[in-house]
């Protein structure tokens, strides 16, 4: 496996993880009623690409709307993607938010405070 | 006979935009979700706003859904039906839920939501971290980050109310409110 996709829907975000670029993209909306199940097969892609990481990992998030219960899979991700970066990796998290959207900002610096990954926040104008 | 003028009347003298009883399943939230999108893009409301109300909304049905899923022992008309309104009065929307909780849950609630109105913004976000860093997952993926959440985001007290219907089961009344202040 080299790619890991998946399309998104009303409730899920797009996800595209290239292994072999290291590059991991989450986009669009994630507030499924069960979340856990939903990240469960990014969280293992992340296991198995932290044997053969890149030198370094880039990762986007450009998230519209996610709700609490994927708050607690997203620390999950970035969990992993913090022990990749403890691995070697060098990793850096782009987190995007909308120019107006201080609640997205806010909630990108949650993640930065307990996750010890260099983050970038980055303004999108609407 | 239904006195339907009166329930109309209810509603329209509390600018009710929207409003459902009965079982809270996945795709109704999907459907109510995008009826209050589409709804608040005829209205013209501007983006920090509907974002705000997007977000509440999605939580405070979202915690109905699976608190519904802890009534399974509710029988007749105690099951997993429950009342979902969302107004705009001044400006400010008005989201009410109200749905069936045993008695012996009341108190641990009501803890919790005492809680975190007890907190100011800074404190709010202190404990969103503390929780989301150590809270337990809980297997609906929630683990009690919801109304600390929705208490950040709007930055108002949450106002609820038990009612206690007999020994076993109370009537929970959540109301929120999202304005543009905050």
């Amino acid at each position: 496996m080299d790619k890991y996709a998946i399309e998104g829907t009303p409730k899920t975000p797009s996800i595209s993880f290239d292994l072999n670029g290291g590059v991991l993209e989450i986009k669009g909306r994630s507030i499924p009623e069960n979340s856990i199940e939903f990240y469960k097969p990014l969280v293992d892609a992340l296991d198995k690409y932290s044997s053969a990481a890149k030198s370094a990992t880039t990762v986007n998030v450009q998230l519209e709307y996610f709700n609490t219960s994927s708050s607690k899979c997203i620390l999950d991700v970035f969990k992993k993607l913090e022990g990749i970066n403890k691995g070697g990796s060098a990793v850096t998290i782009h987190w995007h938010y909308e120019e107006d959207d201080e609640d997205m900002l806010e909630a990108g610096e949650d993640y930065q405070a307990i996750i010890n990954v260099p983050f970038k926040m980055v303004m999108v104008a609407e | 006979m239904v006195d339907v003028f009166d329930i109309y009347n209810k509603m329209e003298r509390n600018n009710i935009l929207l409003s459902f009883k009965g079982e809270i399943t996945s795709d109704l939230l999907t459907s109510i979700l995008q009826i209050m999108e589409n709804k608040m893009e005829n209205m013209q409301e501007e983006p920090k706003m509907k974002k705000k109300v997007y977000n509440v909304l999605v939580e405070c049905l979202q915690n109905l859904y699976h608190h519904l899923d802890d009534s399974s022992n509710f029988t007749g008309d105690t099951n997993r039906s429950a009342i979902f309104m969302i107004g705009k009065i001044d400006g400010k929307y008005s989201i009410f839920t109200g749905n069936y909780i045993l008695n012996e849950n009341i108190n641990g609630l009501k803890a919790r939501l005492d809680e975190v109105n007890s907190l100011s913004k800074e404190e709010l976000k202190e404990y969103y971290k503390k929780v989301l860093n150590n809270g337990e997952m809980s297997l609906k993926g929630g683990g009690g980050l919801g109304m600390i959440d929705i208490a950040r985001k709007t930055g108002e007290k949450l106002e609820y109310d038990f009612l206690e219907i007999d020994n076993k089961v109370s009537f929970f009344t959540l109301n929120i409110k999202v304005s543009q202040q905050n």
